[in-house]
Order: C-alpha cells, then sequence, then structure tokens
C-alpha cells in the first residue's frame, strides 16, 4: 500500500517556491545565455533625436566593417518590415498610425530604430553602427500633451490633422445629477500621474533561429506573452502560425513591460528566416530606457461632487493620455482599464469620463503594473482627502460614510461594474489597528502644537481594483482583439507524477509552486511530483499569457477544472478495478475508494499505470489519463485592502521618509501565503516608487533626461521601511477556486497612500497637492508656494 | 554595454605608466578602480586608444603617517579609507565622507585618487580635501609636483592632472582631535549627493574655534565655504551655527538639473550646513 498524503490543506501553505532554487544556484536559462551555432548578433542604430525627418541611410560602409554580414534600412528591408501591431482601438475612430519596425521617413521618438547591423560576434556589430550613415533634418519636438493638443502644434504623425489619436467619452449626466442637489460642495483637482519606466531586471534579448531542415522558427524572447505573441507574430510576418514556436525562457520581471510585441522581436525573426541562420539581439540598459514601453503619462482632470454632510453625489473624470510617438500593443486601451475603477469603493449616483489619447514624440506607452488601475486609484483616493478637507472631516471616515457595506454585495457600481464581495469594514478596522491608528493622529497632533520641523501625516488608500482579464465578451465590447480565457492541461504519467501544462506565462511569480499546489489539492498527489509546463507554445499550445493578475484568478480556474477532470476520467478504471459502480465511490486523498467499504481502494497513480499499460480497461474507456479545460473568467477579479503610510516631512528640506507601512489586503482565498506577501511587497516597491522616486523626465527637445538608472531612481531595499502586511479573506464568488488577483494590488494602492500621508503633514501650512515623484524638490517647493499664497 | 576597442597596459611603477601615458598621446586613460571609467567606455562617452590600469603599482597604495599630515596612496580604496585608524583619528571627515559614497560593492573598487583625478561636483571626497586644506603629488614626464587642493580642481571633471601625468598620492594635514559630519542629502540610499557639506571643527570650550567647510554639487567643483567657516570662529550655540550658515551659498554657481534648481540647491546648502555643523560641534 502507497502512504497517501493528506493534502486537505496544500492550498493555503505557505510553501517555498519550487522555482528558486534552481534561480539562486545560476541554473538559469536567460534568453541571453542561449547560443546557437553560427548567430548573427543585431544592434540597431537609433536616433539621437525625438523628432527628424529622415532624409538618408546609408549602411553601405558599416557593411565593409569587420565581421559584419548584413545592415539594413527600412526600404532594403522591403516586405520583411512589418508593422509593430497595435490590437485596441478603443473607439472607431482611433487614429493607427502605421509603425514600422524599421522607420523610413522620419523617427518620432529618441530611440526610434532606423537601421540595424548583423555581425557574427556582438561587438562587432555594436561598433560598424558607427558606420551608418543616417542624415536627419530636426524638427520641432511635440513634448508637452496640451501644447500637442493646441492648435497648430508641430504633428508626429505627418498626415494627421491634429496629435488626438481619439477621444473616448464615456458621457455621464453629471451635472444632471448636481441639479438635483442644493447644497451641492465640489473639489476639483488636475493631478498628474506621472510617466514611469518599467525597468524590469533582465533587460530584453530575443533570439530567432530557423530550425534545420523543418519549416519551423523558434523564437526565444523574454517576454510574458509567449502566446499572444505567436499569433501577432504570425499576423505580421505571415509566418504560417503552425511553424512558430515562441519560447519564453526564465524571464526577469516584465511588470507590463514584456507584454508587447516589440519591434525588436519582429526584426530578429524576419531577419532569422531572411538570412537562414540563428538572429540575437540582446538590449542594453540604456536602449532599455527608451525602447522598452513606458507607463503611466496622464494629466487627470477630476471632481468629485458631495452633500454638505459628506454623501458622495457624483464623479467626474476628464484625462489626456500621452501614447507616445506610436500605439503598441494596447497603448489606447490603458486609460480605459482605469475609466471603470474611478468610482472605486464609493457610492454615488453619477459618473462622467472622458479620455483624449495624444501622440507625442516620446517613447510609446502601455502597460505597466496596474494598467490604468493606479492611475484611477491614485485620482480618487486623493479627491476623496481632499473632499474630506474641504469638509472639515476626517478622512477615514468620510471614507466610511460612502464606502459599499459588506452586506451589500454583490454591489453594481455607477460605473457599472459588478463587485462580487468584500469587506471594506473588515479590511479598514485590522488596519488602523496594526498600524496604531489613533496614537499616531496624537501624535500628530503634538507636532502640530509644537511647530516641530518634522511633521508627520497619515496617508490613507482604502482601494479596489478589477483585475482577472478577463471576461472574453467584456473585452470584445471594449473593442480589444482577444479573448481572456485561460487553459491547463493535466496529464498523468505512467508512473503517477503529473504533467500540468498551463498558458500562462511566469516571469517570477512563482506558478510553478502555487499550481503545483492547487493540482495536489485536488489530485492528492505530492507537490514535487506535479511538474508545471509554461511558456512555451510548442509544450503548451493554448494560452493567453500572465499580466493583469490574471494567472491565478483565471488560469486557477482552468486548473481546478482540469484537475476535477482527470478525477472524473480516471473514475470509470477505478470503478473497474475495485468491481463497483462508479457512482459507489469516493475520492480522496489521492485515492479512490469504495462508500462503506473504505478497504477497498486504488490510488491515483496505480490507475495510471493501469491506464498506460491498457490490458484491463473497462469497455469504451480510452488509455491515459487527463484532463483539459479552457476557461472563461465570469466575471473580473475585485481584490481590495486598506493601506495605511505614516510620512515625515522634514518642512525645512521637502526630504520625507516612509516612517511606517501597513497594509491589508483582501485578496480572496490564499493559495501561498508566502508568494501573497512577496507580491504585496513587490507591487509596495514599485508603487511607492511611483510616488516618491521614478519619473520619466523629457526635456523641452524630446530627450529623455532620465536615460540611465543613475538619474531614474528606483528605490532600493535600503530606501524602504519593513512593510507590515495583513491580510482579511472573503472568497470571491465568481472564481472557482474563490481566489482574486493579487499580483498589482501593492502597485495600486500604495502611490495615494504616500502622497496623501504628505499632503496631510503639510495642509496646516496650506499645502493641498504635491507632485509625483514627490522628491524633496517638489515637496519643498510645496511648502514654498503655500507660504507665498498665505502670505 | 560593449566599449570601443582599445589597448590595455598594466605597468608596475609610477614611472612606467608615466612612460606608457607619453607613449599613448593624448586619448590615454588612466585606470584606478573602474568604477567611473568603465561606464563611460562602456557608454562610448570616452573612446580612449590605450587605458593604463594602475591597479599594480605597489607605491601608489596604502596609507601612511608622515607627521603631520597622514598621505594616502591614489590606488587605495574608498573602504581601506574607512577602515584606517589613522584616517579616522586625524582626518575624521575623510572617512566619514568616504562612508557615504555609493554603496559597499563600489567602495571596495573605487580608489580615494580616481574619485580625486575624476572630480564629479557631486564627489563626496572633493570637498573634504579642499576644505582640509590637502594637496596632490602629481607624476609626470617631467618629475614629481606637489598641488594645493585649492589649485587641484580647475572644473567640471577637470583636475590639475595632464594628459600624461599621474596622481599618486593625496596628504591630508593632520585634523586629530576635531570634530567631523559630512551631511550628504539624496534622495535614494545609493545616490549622488545633490548637495553635500563636509564640516570639521576645533573646539575649544564650549564654543568653536576653528572651522573648515567645503560643499558638494555647489558648482563645477568643491566649494570651500569660507565665509562661514569665518563667521563660525566664537560659536556655541544652535542660533550662531545657523546665523553663520546662512553664508553657506555665498559665492556657489550651483547647477540645476533633474534633481534640483539651483535657488533649492542654494538653500539646501544653508539648511545642511548649520546641520553638519551642529553635528560635527556636537551642538544642538
Ligand atoms: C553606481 C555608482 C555610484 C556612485 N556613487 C558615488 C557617490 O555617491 N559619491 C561619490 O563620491 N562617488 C560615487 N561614485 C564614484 C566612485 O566613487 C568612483 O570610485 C570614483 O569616482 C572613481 O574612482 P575609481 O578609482 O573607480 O576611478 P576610475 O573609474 O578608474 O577613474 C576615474 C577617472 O579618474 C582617472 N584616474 C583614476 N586614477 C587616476 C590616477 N591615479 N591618476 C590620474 N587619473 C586617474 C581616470 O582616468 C578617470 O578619468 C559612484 C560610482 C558608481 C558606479
Amino acid at each position: 500500500m502507497t502512504d497517501t498524503l493528506d493534502t486537505s490543506s496544500v492550498i493555503g501553505r505557505p510553501l517555498r517556491r519550487k522555482e528558486d532554487a534552481k534561480l539562486l544556484h545560476g541554473r538559469t536559462n536567460w534568453t541571453d545565455n542561449i547560443q546557437l551555432p553560427g548567430t548573427l548578433h543585431m544592434a540597431i542604430v537609433r536616433s539621437p533625436m525625438a523628432h527628424a525627418k529622415v532624409t538618408k541611410v546609408d549602411v553601405s560602409e558599416a557593411l565593409k566593417q569587420p565581421n559584419v554580414v548584413a545592415a539594413y534600412n527600412a526600404a532594403e528591408l522591403g516586405d520583411l518590415n512589418s508593422v509593430v501591431p497595435c490590437v485596441w482601438p478603443v473607439t472607431d475612430d482611433t487614429v493607427m498610425p502605421p509603425f514600422p519596425a524599421l522607420t523610413g521617413d522620419k523617427v518620432r521618438h529618441v530611440g526610434d530604430c532606423v537601421a540595424v547591423v548583423l555581425a557574427t560576434d556582438a561587438a562587432s556589430a555594436e561598433d560598424a553602427l558607427a558606420y551608418v550613415d543616417v542624415e536627419y533634418e530636426p524638427l520641432p519636438a511635440v513634448v508637452n500633451m496640451i501644447d500637442a493638443i493646441s492648435p497648430g502644434s508641430e504633428l508626429v504623425h505627418g498626415d494627421a490633422t491634429n496629435n488626438t489619436c481619439y477621444v473616448y467619452d464615456l458621457g455621464g449626466g453629471y451635472e444632471d445629477e448636481l441639479a438635483k442637489h442644493s447644497d451641492v460642495v465640489r473639489v476639483k483637482r488636475r493631478f498628474v500621474n506621472q510617466r514611469l519606466i518599467p525597468a524590469f531586471m533582465e533587460p530584453r534579448a530575443v533570439v530567432a533561429a530557423p530550425m534545420g531542415m523543418s519549416d519551423e522558427i523558434t523564437v526565444w524572447t523574454s517576454t510574458q506573452i509567449p502566446h499572444v505573441l505567436r499569433v501577432l507574430l504570425q499576423l505580421v510576418t505571415g509566418i504560417p502560425e503552425q511553424n512558430l514556436r515562441i519560447i519564453a525562457p526564465d524571464v526577469g520581471g516584465g511588470f507590463g513591460g514584456k507584454l508587447q510585441c516589440y519591434r525588436e522581436e519582429i526584426l530578429v525573426t524576419q531577419l532569422a528566416r531572411k538570412l537562414g541562420r540563428p538572429v540575437k539581439w540582446n538590449e542594453t540598459r540604456s536602449e532599455d530606457m527608451v525602447a522598452t514601453h513606458h507607463g503611466r503619462d496622464q494629466i487627470q482632470d477630476i471632481e468629485l461632487a458631495a452633500t454638505k454632510d459628506g454623501k458622495f453625489i457624483g464623479l467626474k473624470v476628464d484625462l489626456l493620455a500621452n501614447m507616445g510617438g506610436y500605439l503598441q500593443i494596447i497603448t489606447p486601451g490603458i486609460p480605459l482599464l482605469g475609466m471603470f475603477m474611478y468610482p472605486a469603493i464609493y457610492k454615488m449616483d453619477a459618473y462622467q469620463f472622458q479620455c483624449t489619447g495624444v501622440f507625442t514624440n516620446s517613447t510609446p506607452t502601455d502597460a505597466y503594473r496596474g494598467a490604468g488601475r493606479p492611475e484611477a486609484t491614485f485620482a480618487i483616493e486623493r479627491i476623496v482627502d481632499e473632499m474630506a478637507a474641504e469638509l472639515g472631516m476626517e478622512p477615514m471616515e468620510l471614507r466610511t460614510k460612502n464606502w459599499i457595506e459588506h452586506h451589500e454585495f454583490p454591489f453594481t457600481t455607477v460605473a457599472g461594474l459588478t463587485y462580487d464581495t468584500g469587506n471594506y469594514e473588515a479590511a479598514t478596522a485590522k488596519a488602523m489597528d496594526m498600524f496604531g491608528y489613533h496614537e499616531l493622529r496624537a501624535e500628530q497632533k503634538a507636532r502640530r502644537e509644537s511647530g516641530d520641523p518634522v511633521q508627520l501625516g497619515i496617508g490613507i488608500s482604502t482601494f479596489t481594483e478589477m483585475c482577472g482579464l478577463a471576461p472574453s465578451r467584456t473585452l470584445g465590447a471594449l473593442k480589444y482583439a482577444a479573448g481572456g480565457w485561460e487553459h491547463c492541461t493535466i496529464r498523468l504519467l505512467p508512473s503517477g507524477k503529473v504533467e500540468l501544462v498551463t498558458g500562462t506565462s511566469p516571469h517570477g511569480q512563482g506558478h510553478e509552486t502555487a499550481w503545483s499546489q492547487i493540482a495536489s489539492e485536488i489530485l492528492g498527489i505530492p507537490v514535487d511530483d506535479i511538474d508545471v509546463i509554461h511558456s512555451d507554445t510548442g509544450r503548451s499550445p493554448y494560452g493567453m499569457d500572465t499580466y493583469g493578475s490574471r494567472s491565478l484568478a483565471v488560469g486557477g480556474q482552468a486548473i481546478k477544472k482540469a484537475a476535477d477532470r482527470v478525477i472524473e476520467n480516471a473514475r470509470p478504471i477505478a470503478a473497474h478495478q475495485l468491481e463497483c459502480s462508479a457512482n459507489d465511490l469516493e475520492f480522496a486523498n489521492g485515492a479512490f475508494s469504495v462508500k462503506g467499504d473504505p478497504e477497498k481502494t486504488v490510488t491515483l497513480g496505480a490507475l495510471a499505470w493501469a491506464a498506460f499499460a491498457a490490458h484491463n480497461l473497462p469497455d469504451g474507456v480510452e488509455p491515459m489519463i487527463s484532463g483539459e479545460a479552457t476557461v472563461d473568467p465570469e466575471d473580473f477579479s475585485y481584490p481590495h485592502g486598506t493601506h495605511l503610510a505614516a510620512m515625515e516631512v522634514d518642512t525645512e528640506t521637502g526630504k520625507v521618509k516612509l516612517r511606517k507601512y501597513v497594509c491589508v489586503d483582501d485578496v480572496g482565498n490564499q493559495v501561498n501565503p508566502m508568494i501573497v506577501e512577496g507580491q504585496v511587497h513587490g507591487g509596495l516597491a514599485q508603487g511607492i516608487g511611483q510616488a516618491l522616486y521614478e519619473g520619466a523626465e523629457y526635456d523641452s527637445d524630446g530627450n529623455l533626461l532620465t536615460a540611465s538608472l543613475a538619474d531614474y531612481l528606483i528605490p532600493s531595499a535600503a530606501d524602504l521601511p519593513s512593510f507590515e502586511t495583513g491580510s482579511t479573506v472573503t472568497p470571491s464568488t465568481t472564481h472557482s477556486l474563490g481566489t482574486k488577483g493579487v499580483g498589482e494590488a501593492g502597485a495600486i494602492a500604495s502611490t495615494p497612500a504616500i502622497i496623501n500621508g504628505i499632503v496631510d503633514a503639510l495642509r496646516p501650512m496650506g499645502v493641498t497637492d504635491v507632485l509625483m515623484p514627490a522628491s524633496p524638490q517638489n515637496v519643498w517647493r510645496a511648502i514654498q508656494a503655500a507660504k507665498g499664497a498665505s502670505a | 554595454m560593449i566599449p570601443a576597442k582599445f589597448d590595455y597596459v598594466r605597468p608596475s611603477t609610477v614611472d612606467e605608466a608615466v612612460a606608457a601615458l607619453v607613449a599613448a598621446g593624448e586619448d590615454a586613460k588612466v585606470l584606478g578602480g573602474g568604477q567611473s571609467l568603465m561606464p563611460v567606455l562602456r557608454l562610448r562617452m570616452g573612446e580612449p586608444s590605450v587605458v593604463v590600469d594602475t591597479t599594480r603599482i605597489d607605491e601608489m597604495k596604502g596609507i601612511t603617517d608622515a607627521g603631520d599630515a597622514i598621505v594616502i596612496g591614489a590606488g587605495t580604496t574608498h573602504d581601506a579609507v574607512t577602515k584606517s585608524d589613522l584616517v579616522r583619528q586625524h582626518a575624521a571627515l575623510l572617512a566619514a565622507a568616504t562612508d557615504t559614497v555609493a554603496d559597499r560593492q563600489i567602495r571596495h573598487r573605487g580608489t580615494v585618487g580616481g574619485a580625486m583625478a575624476h572630480a564629479d561636483p557631486a564627489g563626496d571626497q572633493p570637498p573634504v580635501a579642499l576644505a582640509m586644506g590637502a594637496s596632490f603629488t602629481i607624476a609626470g614626464p617631467s618629475g614629481r609636483r606637489t598641488v594645493p587642493a585649492s589649485e587641484f580642481f580647475v572644473d567640471y571633471f577637470t583636475t590639475a592632472v595632464g594628459p600624461d601625468e599621474v596622481l599618486v598620492s593625496v596628504s591630508v594635514p593632520k585634523h586629530t582631535g576635531w570634530g567631523a559630519h559630512y551631511e550628504k542629502f539624496n534622495r535614494t540610499a545609493q545616490a549622488w549627493a545633490i548637495v553635500g557639506v563636509a564640516a570639521t571643527v576645533r573646539m575649544d570650550g564650549g564654543s568653536i574655534a576653528e572651522a573648515e567647510v567645503g560643499l558638494t554639487n555647489m558648482g563645477p567643483g568643491p566649494v570651500k565655504a569660507t565665509a562661514v567657516e569665518q563667521a563660525l570662529v566664537g560659536a556655541s550655540t544652535m542660533a550662531a551655527i545657523t546665523a553663520a550658515a546662512s553664508h553657506a551659498a555665498e559665492g556657489t554657481s550651483p547647477n540645476s538639473d533633474i534633481h534640483a534648481e539651483s535657488d533649492y540647491r542654494e538653500h539646501l546648502a544653508r539648511v545642511l550646513t548649520a546641520r553638519a555643523v551642529a553635528k560635527a560641534a556636537g551642538i544642538s
């Protein structure tokens, strides 16, 4: 008899991550580690100018350089110069300018690609770049969004009539609703949600190789989306889909920055095809800063209206969203992922939203951790604090007065989403308790009274978000080209071990461990006996990959369903062996047993062998046991939480210190609490990074001033306190495992908590906003401006 | 990632190094710890034809007691400086400033001579050298010369060291028993200074008898805050220190960049000078 494992609680255990030993021992397979014989190395001539006509690109001298094998400009690449796809035109009239992999006519941002050089080693390719003769005729750069949409502005795309990409108008009747009230208090602000750079640890890299005598081209790329990329690459290159195999090897972070079909991926693939040899490209950090898509960059005009006693009436939002110089995969759609989230956890009667997408001479923007929801959460949580100040109310009290109460779920918000569950009261009570909210308020009061040069502020963010992208029908209604389902196949091997094939594509999130836990829980097979196969379209043909906190929320449901099917497919074989009816069997701890006769039992492992040998299967049952499922989620997932930050502000220098950070997140059931905590920690670091440190800045000529990690500051462990995280568990009712997404929660929630804390510290001095990042200078200027205003 | 091609030589004496520089002509570069030079090379902001590696020259390493001064070989690492009893005892300000340079890994590679010769306006050690009246020994084709700090730092990334010369050592007059504090103001733990203030004071009774104050990133090179130094003499209270520190921005010409504009830097110089001096003097 085999011992059966007690699997009653594999889900919920903080198991160490299986994948880490390999990573920690350097047994890694980054794309740049892939060395194929005969590889050509590609280097790219990038524009040093933000906006210029390209009058000449001559590669002939470069071709004469040592070890150079080929070099091309846009024209010479001809039909192979495929366009970079954008799959989300948000309106019928969204302007979708052509975006060829190499630009021929003019450059539209610093880092734009004008030519490629291929050599037998990377250094020779890099050396030869200097010999490509490019002539630019400079044009005025369109940098600032407000200038860009002003009449008479220089045009980023010459054949357009203005720099507007689209105007999305949700409508909403805000004023009509306000007209019904006599005692309306309006608070209006303009927030600048600055431009960010994903800055993942592993820069992008691609290798493409024609595979010997077959027609297959294999592309290894540091991507979050091997499956989606395969569809897009076949679409733009014309390579038949069945001949394209995309592999995402170990991937060192993405944060949305590798949710893309990049021009470099297209170029490497096309050149491998043309030259019949492997082609490789690995970016430098300097290239990454200008050529990997950026995130955020919105100007947010927001107005909140409430009655004098603090009941919200309505919300009006008008955005300018910077697209950059071109549209990448879902550039236009990012602000719309935020559209639904502005009303957040609050009840109100009217919501009006409009967004204008604007082209500028800057690196294209696209998804960055949270994609649209951090922007929305920032604006609403900031304006709620401003409303509290306007009404003279305690900011937490104002929230309490307006949020959806736990007994009101499911609740359909004014933005049209139906939140399945939530308990804001519980998460908030726990967070306030962990934080020592009242003690800190008392300390704040004392510091104010004593005129301490270091003031204390308490920053609140009671957030929710929509993730688990996404119900396919909803995506269709939003004009997004693809669906949002996820796939899983579970195969029992003859030995009783398991191959779990997932369509999600981890790049640091710990899927191998968490997915094993889910399957282990259901199948009763030890975690270590489960191999999770992912990120390779040759081994895992169906999937929608990893982004939008979808992998567990959507992919997890596919795992559950596939595992349940494995049991159902094994059941007739078990019944046959135990000589009973299938209905008389119960399955627990990895074995079937006959109800009422627990001695009669057979393990799944034994059945796996029986199904493999196939000597004695019941009639009509096919050999081998597996289960497959493709799940389209019923709804988005709505995690929520309460985040509290204690901010100390040195009023003499403007320097702020994050003294304490407490958050209580409700992500529903937790498969692996340690991984959940890790996701929260990383998200917090990025959200706090936006609040305090990060910000891509251009000068008026469109040069990126923050083009290295010496100037684009990302926080390290030394800059952050030890986070105090907690959780409440309100299981999702629309997701079969009761889980919700957690990948973006920390990044979404923390930014407004920090800024609210700084403003709270300085409000007695007359400060009502601070520009992000809240650098010492920005904070100091806010103090000076307030002093000036009151003088 | 990939620098342009260059030749590489690794002499074992100062004379050999000078000879290699002379032979290479104008575009040779001395390599110290490489923490500033390597980024320049790999970003192709500089493309020297020859790199002369001085890391194997014994004479350029180590810290020695020279009576009324301590002499630090140009090739001595930041890490060695922070751990040296001689430095801590007689030039506490240099130890304090060096301790804030970059991170541990960089301090293990980067050298004091490299930092001085690189003369980054945001470098933490040049203002210490200037404030404390250090002098620099430079070797060239016509022999050795000694240059005072006031003449050593010429402009942005420019010093008295010529293209065919090597900085051999830095001599710092002993400041035994002086209080010292380096107040570095930056945005992340390992970032360069937006503004830094290096202050060292000799106390007599409860008041300041002598003060030396250097400023980081308040101009194209390090700045000696002479007006502050003079005004500090006799100060024994925080109010007196603050009053003296109000002169800190005088004669400075700070840059404006993405981290700070010049008026803000001037403001910081005043606030941070008061803080640095107060800590050095033990007055609050
Ligand atoms: C990420 C990072 C952060 C940093 N942060 C700080 C900081 O916060 N504060 C700070 O002060 N510094 C900082 N530095 C710089 C660091 O201190 C360097 O070590 C120092 O600037 C140069 O020393 P080095 O020995 O590495 O010189 P190298 O890089 O080898 O050389 C620098 C320059 O000096 C010349 N040179 C070197 N030695 C000699 C010599 N003996 N004679 C003549 N010329 C010579 C070289 O030719 C070159 O031009 C940082 C560096 C990095 C990479």
